[in-house]
């Protein structure tokens, strides 16, 4: 563990939280370096989704230290978190559902906003130029993931797979350093899973952002995590590369059992 | 839609406002005050909108707001006697803005603490603060308590009504429409995901409710010097109601929609006048039918949904 740098985008240190009796998470060390891709992985039930929830704001950790480019997120709500760079995705999808396409991806960018509430009343000359580059930068992102054919359609209209990406879509437009999925690939079949993985490689390269991949589906993870994390009954049991945790016998007991 | 002639329709707006006020003296007064309260109730109906249809925090508490600026108005103007045009114009334009203030001032005093409660705690909520702020007034002797209070100066006209109605529909479609703005619906659609996204939900939630109360308390000033003799009675949970019914009638979230159900359910009553006492009950039984046929709202329009290509 001497080799958790100082550099770590997210460094999380002996976090620990409970509800009631039961602690979801005990002890977890996990660091994220800048533009990595780790896996967190685990069986159902293990604490995975409650670490997102941790790093996002959303729980407050009983013990222990979330630590972001330096600074800690213990204690910060979670859009002061989200304008600090994590972005998120949700395990059961959350769009604005009765806003369209292009408004779901526009309404992240009051994060880059210059003007205030008084721009929106006066709607003077640099309103109007800030919206239309909004504009602008919100077709950019639909059209690297080839949504902007539906931008006025509600996006509840969209297919599955269409709003997954969405979802992604709308994350990154918070211009995240630090990008949370939470399974992308629930709900997909093998063919759309491929697409997935190409996608998720893309966006880490493109946007030079970390990924932290929460995922059930071990061909994902194992496919394109440089480091996975297993967790299992809020502990973690195994980190390494994707081979050697494959081989990991404790690993392999949480899965499969005795 | 970018709303780009946004202050060109409010000029319009005003301008048409000033003109039809010129034209009021060839009005038959029992048109002229159906057209007073077709422009509080527009005011009433759009501000709601904000909070109930656009930002999904149900409220029934428009009629408590509505009365802290019809009390406050007519306290300010009532301490003046008989004033030249400009003088008297100067003195209602503040006192407007004064009691919108003060409703504004409650707005967030409400807002504050009661917004982490959600759809029918927040309706309780609001709506048992609404019968405070009645209650406080049956119990004022200074302005007449049960009894009701006098406003002397007719001021309100179709300038005053239907100006300010323009700028409430401006302010609220500005507000909306905008990146800002859209921060409004996302916290109505899903809170937890617009937290995500870094929208601040609280202040965003407040914000509705101090604009939504500031013209509901500007309505109240009109509403004063339309009537001019105001009672706690008349600010009661039934008219928040009748506010609530104009918003869901439109289609929440849809001001166009909004503005011709508050015209509709102004002249409706009206119009049933011969029925005589038939009147409240065919009304009733309108409001019946409509929510039936359009549960979505009278006048909404679904756009159709591109198809998705093969």
């Amino acid at each position: 563990m001497t080799a958790l740098a100082e550099d770590s985008l997210l460094q999380a240190e002996a976090v620990t939280i409970r509800f009631g009796g039961l602690t979801a998470v005990s002890n977890l060390d996990l660091h994220v370096q800048s533009h990595e891709l780790v896996g967190l992985i685990g069986p159902n039930g293990a604490g995975k989704t409650t670490v997102f929830n941790l790093i996002t704001g959303v729980y407050q950790p009983a013990e222990g230290e979330i630590l972001f480019d330096g600074r800690s997120v213990v204690g910060s709500k979670p859009y002061r978190i989200t304008a600090r760079g994590i972005a998120r995705t949700f395990q059961n999808i959350r769009l604005f559902s009765s806003l369209t396409v292009f408004d779901n991806v526009r309404t992240v960018f009051h994060l880059h906003l210059q003007g205030d509430v008084r721009h929106a009343l006066w709607r003077g000359r640099a309103f109007l130029d800030e919206e239309r580059s909004i504009a602008g930068r919100v077709m950019e992102l639909l059209e690297i993931f080839h949504l902007e054919k539906f931008r006025d359609a509600p996006a509840k209209s969209l297919s599955y797979g269409d709003q997954r990406r969405l979802e992604i879509v709308r994350a990154l437009a918070a211009q995240p350093k630090l990008l949370l999925l939470d399974e992308p690939a629930a709900g997909m079949n093998t063919s759309e899973k491929t697409d997935l993985m190409r996608l998720i490689q893309f966006i880490k390269d493109r946007f030079k952002i970390s990924v932290l991949l929460v995922e059930h589906d071990m061909q994902v993870v194992m496919g394109i995590c440089e480091r996975i994390v297993v967790l299992d009954y809020g502990v973690k049991i195994a980190e390494g590369k994707p081979d050697e945790v494959r081989r990991d016998p404790k690993v392999i007991q949480a899965y499969l059992g005795d | 839609m970018m709303f780009k002639h946004a202050k060109l329709l409010l000029l319009v707006g005003l301008g048409l406002s000033l003109l039809a006020s010129l034209g009021a003296g060839r009005v038959n007064p029992y048109v002229l005050f159906v057209l007073y309260d077709i422009g509080i109730n527009i005011i009433l109906a759009v501000s709601l909108n904000l909070i109930n249809g656009y930002t999904g925090q149900f409220s029934l508490g428009h009629a408590g707001f509505m009365a802290v600026g019809a009390y406050t108005a007519a306290v300010i103007t009532n301490q003046f006697g008989n004033l030249n045009p400009a003088a008297s114009g100067a003195l209602f334009f503040g006192a407007l803005l004064a009691g919108g203030l003060l409703a504004a001032v409650a707005g967030l005093l409400v807002g504050l603490p009661t917004l982490r409660l959600k759809g029918d705690y927040l309706a309780i909520v609001t709506l048992g603060f609404g019968e405070i702020i009645r209650v406080i007034f049956q119990n004022l002797d200074r302005v007449g308590g049960a009894r009701g209070y006098s406003v002397m100066h007719g001021s309100t006209d179709l300038f005053w009504t239907f100006g300010l109605a323009a700028v409430t529909v401006y302010v609220v479609t500005s507000l909306v429409h905008s990146t800002y703005g859209r921060g409004f619906i996302a916290v109505r659609d899903d809170e937890v995901a617009a937290e995500a996204m870094g929208i601040n939900t609280t202040k965003y939630k407040v914000t509705a409710f101090v604009v939504g109360a500031f013209f509901a308390g500007i309505a109240g000033g009109l509403y004063a010097h339309s009537k001019q003799f105001i009672t706690p009675g008349g600010f009661n949970f039934m008219e928040s109601i009748a506010i609530v019914v104009m918003v869901v009638l439109g289609g929440m979230g849809n001001t166009p929609g909004v503005i011709l159900a508050a015209i509709l359910l102004t002249i409706l009553p009206e119009v049933l006048r011969p029925v005589a006492e038939y009147r409240m009950v065919l009304y009733s039984l309108l409001l019946i039918v409509l929510m039936l046929t359009r549960p979505q709202g009278l006048f909404v329009w679904r756009r159709k949904i591109p198809d998705a290509p093969p």
